[in-house]
Formats: structure tokens, C-alpha cells, sequence
């Protein structure tokens, strides 16, 4: 699949070359990054404008200003984001949307606002109680205020039949997103995690219509390979849901020995565990869809089912041997997490690891051997 | 040189019986079950509520806070990083976390099982997964109050009825838990009683901007600050408040301040070191530096610009106060313009930026904020880091030359202007 590997070079260049391409083939329309984890991105589309994810500079980018505004402890996607506007790289931008996942994110979005006073800066707040019948109405107005946003950036008014076909195209993604994730749980030497990675992260750059036919391609070009099965114990990586692990480390987990079989590698492309309804009014039901049929992951809290039984019934489902916990350095929500993710795995006798990674890092000699350890332990078990 | 007034009125003796009563209440509660207690957190706290039922407020963060003054955070800390917590997630939570696992409680007698844990998510999203794991380790029912956070100039009408009906469905939950009936008119009560010792504490805020101070609005503010979360919304709160402001206005009337000569005066930003919080104050007192504003104060409520609870719209104004009424819910260049107000109202020389490292609802951008006021207003700033609760991150001799040298710079400063003059 080395169609993958050129697609995500082209998308990911630090310049957002896609962007570009697709800014001078639309002239009059805008583009907005949104930052990890979860964006409305139906919304972004449905007023003509292009959403792009931005998740981090990876090791491409030497940190020079960004330090010295966020200081010590704090994570690096913060820092290569704001570094990457500071350096110009974000010029292909018209706005910035960011939501409620952490407090570091949090004061990023302020902090952008305060050095692009031009741009249009946006703060989702999307709600931590589910629970209260009140969050849905809360949602819908967050919603059609922040479309109203884009309207006015966008010149345009949105009909709900556009916001309708845009949340067609974005079930139709997730769906063949689902569908390549189900063919890795069933037949994980089908589907390297490595590809499915890059394929999947594409997705946060290219416009939607063109990431489905890609995945469809690919879709059906999986279905028909017959690759030899390894003997590799089967995983579920958990903890990468924001910053994301250098692709080397993804490879390096699968050449240790690993088939990922389930993961939360830009899990903001997987959001929803059904299609959305595209019938009715569609802004409540973007916003019912995000209270009960988002998927769990560390920056959403929900009374109603606590993440931890979420990640039990991960492994269950994906029949996985152990649970890998890849997580950014200071990601506070994943090191927070981790404490009752541990406690319920270990009480239903489930093996795992944890690890730590930065976008950056470029050695991996040490996971490697962590890793292999792990495996290793599994099998002579 | 190192002379220093701490402010130790009669009120400061008052506010230690107050907290004292508190937790006496809250090691019967451990006993006999009554009164109901509810875990909260101090931010944009909503006490008024818990009066409706009689209820007492435990607040995590201030027993946190009083281990660490006490230079027992350590032990706590470590039990809670054995259990899996990293060495970088918030130190008072993994304090408390190593507390209830150690059976540690700041007065050494009991603490409740809380009646609710009421998640008052105002800001920092480490409340919620602090509440969620006590829930957990304490078996207690949980309710997150989800607070739209600032992200416009003005809170929208959706955002209040949002809060406004949480607060209903808190209460709905409270009668179930209590087995008693919400008290109307306590709760009106509460929130007229909030209002005035409001304030009276916007009042004593403002005898800051008086020069000399007659109180370190850092330092000693934090001794004030107990009986504005627990009794705010009691007759023994504004009695409290009214002889606080009467014994700070007789040392204003007589031209006392914190130090004989007040040499400097600046502006606080962040939670202070409180594992080291003596040897801190001592590096400013040394300069005869006051603190005549600080943001941490502002936590539980912002007052000093003009809010207060509203008893004829008891539940709007609880919910108004949670949104758009204390520091943390309150964007960061919302931040900015509070320390700007207070260098330019309250009269100060410099601001002081103390990043915690446990705390990125501070923290993060803090770097961004002194290149604000050090570059764009061309206010003097200093960044200096360490922890409000562990111990560990606390480098002595270095703060101390940092502070000299601010302090230095300062004096020169002042020098060459007053020989221009
Ligand atoms: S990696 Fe973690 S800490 Fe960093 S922005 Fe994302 S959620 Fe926040
Ligand atoms: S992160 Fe900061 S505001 Fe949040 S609980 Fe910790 S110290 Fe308090």
C-alpha cells in the first residue's frame, strides 16, 4: 500500500501542501483547522469550507518561540501548533477551532486568539454531563452558534439539506472506517495498523469526498489479499487519542510482534459507533449523536458509562491478549486515566503496559526492548 | 530589613475557630451521619445550594492545601504515584487521593464519606477526573454540574438556563440522597447572606489600593479565604466579614501597612508554593514587597469588579457566579485584563507570574502572558516556577536570586527615574 504512504506524505507536509492544492481550486472558500480530538466537522463542511485537522508538527519542526510561552510540563502538540503558526505554516488557515478536551488545549485556544488577533479563534464547549436532559439543548445551541460563525466566515447561509448530505458524507467515511477496523479485528495480517494509521490520518487533511474513495479503494483491495498470518499476540493500543506516536513507533509495536487490533489513533475519525440520523432536524441530531453515540476516549466524561468498562468491552470485543497504553508525555487526561483503566483491566485479568512518547522522538531503543519484553512475557505465559 | 507585619488582627483567630467548627461538623457528620456533607470544589463553588438542605461543604482543595502548608504532602503524593498517578498529573489530587488511601485528614479527626460528590466543573477539567476517581475509591454518588466555560465576553442565555437546570437536577438529586425537602427560603437566605459578605470582601479587596496596603493580598488573603468559601453564605460569614473589614479600615485610618515602608508593590499571578509557602513570603517581605492583588484569590469568586449574588434570582445568580464569576471558568486573556486592571487600579509596580507545574489551567500560556505584559505593555514581569503542592519542585536558592534580581532591577528602575524627576 504505498499509495498510502504517498498520500499522508503529501497531506502531512508541514505546509499543509493539500490545503493549498485545494484553496487555489476554490478560491473564494475558506479552510479551518480544528484541533484534536473531536471537531463538528459537518458543520465546517456544510458552509463550504474545508476542515483540517491539525494534529501537531511530528519531528519536522524545531521548536524556536512556542517554549517559551508554554514553558516545562506541558505537551507537544500544544507547542509544535502554536510554534507552526508563529513560524507561518498555518497561513493556508482563515480559523482555528478548539474544544473542551484539557486545559492545556484550553489556553492554546486564547493564546492563538491573542496572536492572530485577524483570524477567526473559536472555543467548542462540548458538554461533560450527557447525563442531563439539559445537555442536548445546550449542544444544539453550541452547534448553530458556532455555525453561525461559519456562515458569517463563509458568506453563506446553511440549509438543512446541506448540513444533511455533509452528514452523509461524513457516515459514509466513518462507516468504511468501521468497516476497515472490523476487517483488522477479524483478519489483523490483512490490514498492518501502520497503513490504516496513515490512511485513516489522511483523512484529517484531504477534503471528505475524496478520503471515501480512497478508502473505498482501498476497502476493497484489502478484502482480496491472502498475506500469511505471524505469530503475533493481538493488542489493543489505548492513550494516543490527541498527540499522535511517530509512525515508526507504530511500526516498530507491529514488527515486535503485535497485531493492533483495536486503537484510538485519531480517534476524532471514528467518533460515532452509528451512522448519524439524516432525517429531521439535523443540528439536534449532531448534537443527540455526540451525547449518546460518540465513542468513549479520556476528554469525554460520561456519568452514564465510565470509560474504563468502555476499554473491558474493547478488548472483549477485539478478543485482544493485552491492552498497550501509548501515551503523549504530559497528556494529563491519559495519565489521569490510566489509574481506573489499570485497576479495571487488572481486575478482569488482562495484561498490559504503558508507554510514553513524544510527536518528536526519533530513537526508539528503549520502547523496543520494553516492548518486546512485554510480548515476550505474553507468549511464554 | 526582614521586618514584617503579617496581618494577625483578631481575625485571624476568628478565621481558625471557623475552620476548626467546620471540620468538628464534619468529623460528626463521619459519626452520625448528619449533617450531609457534599465533596465540591472551591472554584465557582455553589455553598448557597447546600444550604437549602443544611448541607456542608467538604472541599478536597482545601485539605490538599492545608497537608501541604504543613509539609505532609509528600507521603500522600507517593502513595498515590504507586497507585499508577504520574509524576506530572495534579499534586493535589494525587495528595488526596494518597490521603483517603492512607486514612490522613488535615485536623486528624474524621472525614465523611460525602453525602454527593457534586463535580462543579468550572474550567479545570482535572476536576473531573479527580471527582470521578473519588467517586470510585469512595463508592459516593456523583453529579457533574457542566459549566460552559468563557468563551464570548458574556455568558449566553443558553449557558444560564444550561447551569440553571443542572442546579434543579442537583437538587432533585440531594432530596433523594437526603430524604429532605430543598428549603426555599434557606437557600434565598444563603444567597442574600453570599451578597453581603461579597461585598465586604470586594470591599477589604479594594483597601488594597490603598498605599501602604494594610494586608498582603496573596498571602494573607489565603487566610481569609477559608471562611469565604464554607461561611459565605452564612450570618457567621458576613459577622466574620464585617469585623475583617472594620480592623483593616482602622489600619488604613492609621496609615499602618503589611511593612513600615511599603517598597513595592505588585501583582500575584497563580496559586502559591504552599509546601514552601513561609520561606516564600519571606522572599518578598524581604524587599518589603506587598501583593495588592492576586488572580488566585479570585478562584472562588471574582467580586472586586462589581458582581454579587442576587437573592431575587437565587438560581440564575449561583449559575451566573459558577459561568462568568470566579478566575478559573473565566478565559485566559479574560485573565489578562484582570491583571491589567490591577496593575493600572490597584497601583503596581510589576506582576508576578508563579508557574505551577501541576496546574495547567494556570499555567499553560503563562509564558504567553508575560510576553504580554512585559513586551506589548511594558510592565516589569517575573516568571518563576515551582508546585503548590509537592515539595519536590521547589529549587530554594534559585527563586530567591530570581526574586532578588527582580526586586533589584526594580529599585534601580525606580532610582533612575526619581533623579530624572
Ligand atoms: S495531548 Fe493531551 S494534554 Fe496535550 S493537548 Fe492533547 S489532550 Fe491535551
Ligand atoms: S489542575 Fe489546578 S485548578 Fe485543577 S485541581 Fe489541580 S491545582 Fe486545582
Amino acid at each position: 500500500m504505498a499509495e498510502f504512504e504517498r498520500t499522508f506524505d503529501i497531506c502531512a507536509g508541514l505546509d499543509f501542501p493539500s490545503v493549498r492544492e485545494w484553496k487555489q481550486a476554490h478560491p473564494e472558500s475558506k479552510a479551518i483547522a480544528y484541533f484534536p480530538v473531536y471537531a463538528p466537522v459537518e458543520l465546517i463542511h456544510a458552509a463550504g469550507m474545508l476542515p483540517v485537522g491539525l494534529s501537531g508538527a511530528g519531528d519536522q519542526l524545531d521548536i524556536q518561540h512556542a517554549d517559551a510561552r508554554f514553558g516545562s510540563f506541558i505537551c507537544s502538540i500544544v507547542k509544535t501548533t502554536l510554534e507552526m503558526g508563529l513560524t507561518g505554516h498555518l497561513e493556508p488557515f482563515d480559523g482555528f477551532l478548539f474544544s473542551t478536551i484539557c486545559d492545556s488545549a484550553r489556553n492554546l485556544c486564547f493564546v492563538m486568539k491573542r496572536n492572530f488577533p485577524a483570524m477567526y479563534v473559536d472555543f467548542l464547549h462540548l458538554p461533560h454531563n450527557p447525563s442531563s436532559p439539559a445537555a442536548a439543548q445546550f449542544l444544539t445551541e453550541e452547534y448553530r452558534r458556532v455555525l453561525s460563525e461559519f456562515e458569517r466566515l463563509g458568506n453563506c447561509k446553511v440549509s438543512d439539506d446541506a448540513l444533511r448530505s455533509s452528514i452523509r458524507l461524513y457516515n459514509r467515511s466513518r462507516a468504511l472506517i468501521r468497516g476497515l477496523y472490523e476487517l483488522r479485528r477479524q483478519n489483523p495480517e490483512k490490514v498492518p495498523t501502520s497503513e490504516l494509521y496513515q490512511l485513516v490520518r489522511a483523512g484529517t487533511f484531504l477534503p471528505v469526498e475524496e478520503h471515501i474513495t480512497q478508502l473505498e479503494r482501498v476497502l476493497a483491495e484489502v478484502a482480496s489479499r491472502s498475506p500469511k498470518k505471524r505469530d503475533s499476540i493481538r493488542i489493543v493500543v489505548e492513550g494516543s487519542f490527541c498527540e499522535q506516536p511517530p509512525l515508526p513507533l507504530i511500526r516498530l509495536i507491529e514488527e515486535a510482534g503485535c497485531y493492533v487490533v483495536d486503537d484510538d489513533f485519531v480517534i476524532g475519525q471514528s467518533w460515532f459507533d452509528a451512522d448519524l440520523p439524516t432525517d429531521g432536524d439535523p443540528v439536534p441530531a449532531l448534537a443527540t449523536s455526540y451525547l449518546d453515540h460518540s465513542v468513549y476516549s479520556s476528554v469525554r466524561h460520561d456519568l452514564r458509562k465510565p470509560r474504563w468498562d468502555g476499554l473491558v468491552e474493547k478488548v472483549r470485543r477485539s478478543k485482544a491478549d493485552a491492552v498497550l497504553f501509548l501515551i503523549a508525555k504530559f497528556c494529563e487526561p491519559a495519565y489521569f486515566d490510566y489509574v481506573p483503566y489499570k485497576q479495571e483491566l487488572e481486575r478482569a485479568g488482562i495484561p498490559h503496559l504503558q508507554l510514553e512518547f513524544e510527536e518528536k522522538s526519533f530513537t526508539f531503543d528503549r520502547l523496543r526492548t520494553e516492548i518486546e519484553t512485554f510480548v515476550e512475557s505474553l507468549v511464554f505465559d | 530589613m526582614t521586618e514584617k507585619k503579617e496581618y494577625r488582627g483578631s481575625i485571624h483567630q476568628q478565621q481558625k475557630d471557623l475552620m476548626l467548627a467546620w471540620y468538628e461538623q464534619l468529623d460528626h457528620a463521619a459519626i452520625t451521619g448528619d449533617p450531609p456533607t457534599v465533596s465540591m470544589m472551591i472554584s465557582g463553588n455553589c455553598v448557597e445550594l447546600l444550604e437549602g438542605f443544611g448541607a456542608v461543604p467538604i472541599y478536597p482543595e482545601v485539605n490538599a492545601l492545608q497537608l501541604a502548608i504543613r509539609h505532609q504532602s509528600l507521603d500522600p503524593i507517593l502513595a498515590a504515584e504507586d497507585l499508577g498517578y504520574a509524576a506530572d498529573n495534579c499534586a493535589y489530587v494525587k495528595a488526596d487521593i494518597g490521603c483517603i488511601l492512607k486514612g490522613i485528614t488535615p485536623t486528624g479527626g474524621r472525614l465523611p464519606t460525602p453525602t454527593l460528590i457534586l463535580c462543579n466543573f468550572v474550567g479545570c477539567n482535572t476536576y473531573l477526573k479527580w471527582f470521578e476517581h473519588l467517586a470510585k475509591l469512595q463508592q459516593a454518588p456523583l453529579y457533574v454540574i457542566d459549566v460552559p466555560f468563557m468563551r464570548a465576553d458574556e455568558p449566553s442565555r443558553s449557558d444560564v438556563d444550561y447551569v440553571v437546570k443542572q442546579l434543579q437536577e442537583t437538587v432533585k438529586t440531594l432530596e433523594q440522597l437526603t430524604g429532605r425537602k430543598f428549603d426555599h427560603d434557606r437557600f434565598r437566605q444563603a444567597v442574600e447572606c453570599s451578597s453581603r459578605s461579597e461585598e465586604l470582601w470586594s470591599q477589604i479587596k479594594h483597601l488594597a489600593r490603598r498605599s501602604p496596603s494594610p494586608f498582603d493580598a496573596y498571602f494573607d488573603a489565603i487566610t481569609l479565604m477559608g471562611p469565604l468559601y464554607v461561611y459565605r453564605g452564612k450570618p457567621e460569614g458576613v459577622e466574620f466579614f464585617e469585623v475583617a473589614l472594620a480592623e483593616l479600615q482602622a489600619k488604613v485610618d492609621a496609615g499602618q501597612g503589611v511593612y513600615e515602608k511599603e517598597h513595592f508593590r505588585v501583582v500575584m499571578e497563580g496559586p502559591p508554593p504552599y509546601p514552601y509557602f513561609r520561606t516564600f513570603r519571606d522572599m518578598f517581605a524581604k524587599w518589603q514587597a506587598c501583593a495588592v492583588a492576586s488572580t488566585y484569590s479570585t478562584v472562588g469568586g471574582l467580586w472586586e469588579f462589581g458582581f454579587r449574588h442576587d437573592p431575587e434570582n437565587p438560581f440564575e445568580s449561583v449559575a451566573m457566579h459558577m459561568i462568568a464569576q470566579n478566575v478559573t471558568n473565566r478565559n485566559y486573556l479574560q485573565r489578562y485584563e484582570q491583571i491589567r486592571r490591577y496593575v493600572e487600579e490597584w497601583n503596581a509596580d510589576g506582576v508576578i507570574i508563579h508557574f505551577v507545574k501541576s496546574c495547567r489551567l494556570f499555567s499553560a500560556g503563562q509564558g504567553d502572558m508575560r510576553d504580554y505584559f512585559a513586551k506589548q505593555l511594558g510592565v516589569p514581569t517575573l516568571y518563576i516556577e515551582s508546585d503548590l503542592e509537592d515539595p519536590r519542585y521547589f529549587a530554594e536558592a534559585q527563586t530567591r536570586n530570581r526574586i532578588d534580581a527582580f526586586f533589584e532591577s526594580l529599585e534601580h528602575a525606580k532610582a533612575t527615574l526619581s533623579t530624572r524627576v
